[in-house]
């Protein structure tokens, strides 16, 4: 396969070896209908609306955004739990898009998912071990009579203790239902993680564990993570390269410390300034921007920007006219603005 | 000093269940002044909900045993019979939960259930009601309240329902909010704005506010005064000052370490508190925080540490040295800040 990176792509890690994981104007429409019978189409719900992400082996890439902007569907759809309405996905050189049956099963052994509510992912009438080992019966990849073992080797690994492997999810707090999740996903030594808000319902002293359990495993299995959350401070902890989405589209790209000394997209603005900081002084003297309203209805997007009407640096006729084009900045940098923001002096000399 | 709004003195909520007395509160003493804001900062299960769920008589002694004194402009609410309870709460005391998605009836416009607050406490007619509920939604930031206030509760974002609990929560002008983790549920661009605007009405109606959160970053801006809280006891109690620049309890340092910071740089590992919070039937001896603290010794296993001042009212419950504390502090805790 020859490797084309396009300019919008940032230096990588690793980028000889080319994207685990490449899409390529990626779209998800959900239809609307209406009618019992006849069941007319009467709309689109334009949850994923072009997006191009490269995601290169060994990197995390953090994806931010709000409820809504569709970050949890484009998650679903890498992971081929639903199919793209346009668009191609590739993962490891190899066009997945339309993969269908055993080569789809084959292809789930290498790319799972760990998901949010780790109180709604359990089921609850198994026991852990029985959960943590499911990836093997299905899959075979290890003799029955060592699952056992396997398990509580995983169950370890994660910081759980393995005479736990006849217990039941509700005999454990939401942390360790987390740690479950985390040793189910490693069961089959996967390429690719997707991790979907794995920290967004957990106490904070709880998710500083989680995240370093998921900093160790990475370095020890070389994994490759696309990190979701609404929180820009804990996806910039963990990411080498954090997206920001807004209603279906990527509107910036950036390493974790250029995103936050120089954010040029109003939008990454906006949720930076958001952000609490646990430090009274610094966050008095911190300006913020707040966003007036929700995200509008992806259904009927706005036209031209799509974050014009709760832009603070709106600019009409322009920004309503023209949709703008993601276009390079600092290193590795991308934004889709038409008024980006100014590199901030104040937080240069702040953060540096 | 001025008289305070609410003074809790040596409450205990223990519950009895199957496997033993769950001790949920055990010994909290604090006071609030009118127009404060307090931060109560605890992992789950240190008791924090239970203390103002008591206050708020939604803990009552059929279901637990409770002991201690909870006044509230002068009178010990624990005391009070049900139906002035029932008064009282609502009207001067009102509470905020976590979760607005479940805490609205699906089945009623979100109108009417503000409107019914109203209806029970005060003598107005229904229309009457309807339009102070109508200007309620106004005042908390819901755009076109008149055309919300018809609509059920599933019309409605996280971030609008919070609104509409909040506007339930003060309709009756209270003198007290308690919110109970108002933002955890939500997005970080909505939890400023209902963190703003919890701000801005506590001015504007001169109530005094709780915040419930177990993130310490969440109430750096918002709170006077923050207490701490572990295993049903309040560990460490000061204003905001005082937590943030100097802090006396190895458990708060854990918490400050724990966070995420945007402004620390990336991949920077976090330094989480060890292991879990204890059973609060089986609380360890001595210091309840002994088994996670790392900086643990003889004393901290076998006696328990009484909260004390230590300057003006900072005051933290650890069997540290003054000096030790504001040395680890300093050499260990600022540093990674």
């Amino acid at each position: 396969m020859s490797v084309e990176v396009s300019e919008q792509v940032a230096p990588q890690p690793d980028a000889t070896q080319g994207p685990l994981v490449r899409l390529r104007g990626v779209k998800k429409y959900f239809p609307i209908t209406r009618g019992i019978i006849f069941q007319r189409r009467v709309g689109n719900v334009h949850a994923v609306d072009g997006v191009d992400l490269d995601i290169y082996p060994g990197e995390t890439v953090g994806l931010v955004g709000e409820t809504g902007c569709g970050k949890s569907t484009l998650a679903r759809v890498i992971m081929r739990l639903y199919d793209a309405t346009e668009g191609s996905i590739e993962f490891g050189g190899r066009d997945i898009t339309h993969l269908k049956g055993r080569a789809l099963r084959e292809l789930r052994r290498n790319m799972q998912m760990i998901f949010q509510d780790p109180f709604a992912s359990l089921n609850p009438r198994k026991t852990v071990g029985s959960i943590i080992g499911a990836p093997y019966r299905l899959h075979g990849t290890v003799p029955r009579n060592q699952i056992k073992s396997e398990v509580q080797q995983l169950m370890e690994l994660v910081g759980l203790s393995p005479e736990h492997y006849n217990r039941y999810p509700h005999e454990f707090s939401g942390g360790q239902r987390q740690r479950i999740g985390v040793a189910r996903s490693l069961a089959l030594r996967p390429q690719l993680i997707v991790c979907d808000e794995p920290v967004s319902a957990l106490d904070v002293s709880v998710q500083a564990q989680i995240l370093n359990l998921l900093e160790d495993l990475q370095e020890e299995f070389n994994l490759t993570y696309l990190f979701i959350a609404h929180d820009l401070s804990v996806v910039k902890h963990v990411s080498d390269r954090v997206s920001v989405m807004y209603l279906g589209k990527i509107v910036e790209m950036a390493p974790g410390d250029t995103l936050y000394r120089t954010p040029k997209h109003p939008y990454t603005g906006a949720l930076l300034s958001a952000v609490p900081i646990p430090d009274p002084d610094l966050s008095a003297s911190k300006k913020r921007i707040i966003l007036e309203g929700d995200v509008p209805s992806p259904i009927d997007p706005p036209s031209g920007c799509r974050f014009h009407p709760r832009c603070p640096n709106v600019q009409l006729p322009k920004c309503s006219d023209e949709e703008p084009e993601l276009r390079p900045f600092h290193p590795g940098q991308v934004a889709a603005c038409h008024f980006p923001l100014e590199d901030r002096a104040v937080m240069e000399a702040a953060g540096g | 000093m001025p008289e305070p709004l609410l003074e809790v003195r040596d409450l205990r909520v223990h519950f009895p269940t199957e496997d033993g007395l769950v001790k949920a509160v055990d010994g909290v003493s604090f006071s609030l002044q009118p127009g404060e804001t307090l931060g109560v900062v605890g992992e789950s299960g240190s008791g924090k909900s239970v203390t103002f769920l008591t206050v708020m008589g939604l803990v009552t002694s059929d279901q637990a045993v409770i002991e201690g004194e909870v006044i509230f402009e002068g009178q010990d609410l624990l005391k009070l019979p049900k139906d002035e309870m029932r008064n009282i709460r609502g009207s001067k005391m009102s509470m905020v939960f976590q979760d607005p998605m479940t805490s609205l009836h699906p089945f009623y416009k979100v109108g009417y259930q503000i409107a019914e607050a109203i209806l029970t406490h005060q003598s107005v007619g229904k229309k009457e009601a309807h339009e102070q509920s109508v200007e309620m939604l106004g005042r908390v930031g819901i755009p076109k309240p008149r055309e919300r206030a018809n609509q059920y509760p599933h019309e409605f974002s996280g971030g609008m329902r919070q609104r509409a609990m909040i506007a339930m929560a003060l309709s009756l002008n209270p003198d007290m909010l308690i919110a109970d983790e108002p933002t955890t549920a939500l997005d970080v661009t909505v939890q400023a704005q209902i963190l703003d605007l919890i701000d801005r009405l506590r001015e504007e109606f001169n109530a005094s506010v709780v915040i419930i959160t177990h993130d310490l970053g969440v109430v750096a801006e918002h709170c006077d005064n923050i207490q701490v809280m572990y295993a049903g006891k309040i560990v460490e109690f000061g204003d905001r000052r005082d937590i943030y620049y100097g802090s006396h309890h190895p458990y708060t340092w854990g918490l400050l370490g724990s966070i995420s910071r945007l402004d620390s740089a990336s991949k920077e590992r976090l330094q989480p508190i060890k292991g879990l919070p204890p059973s609060l039937i089986f609380v360890p001896p001595g210091c309840a925080f002994h088994p996670r603290c790392p900086y643990v010794f003889d004393r901290c296993r076998a006696e328990i540490p009484r909260l004390l001042p230590t300057d003006g009212h900072h005051a933290s419950a650890c069997h540290l040295t003054l000096s030790d504390k504001e040395r680890i502090f300093n050499e260990e805790v600022m540093v990674r800040r």
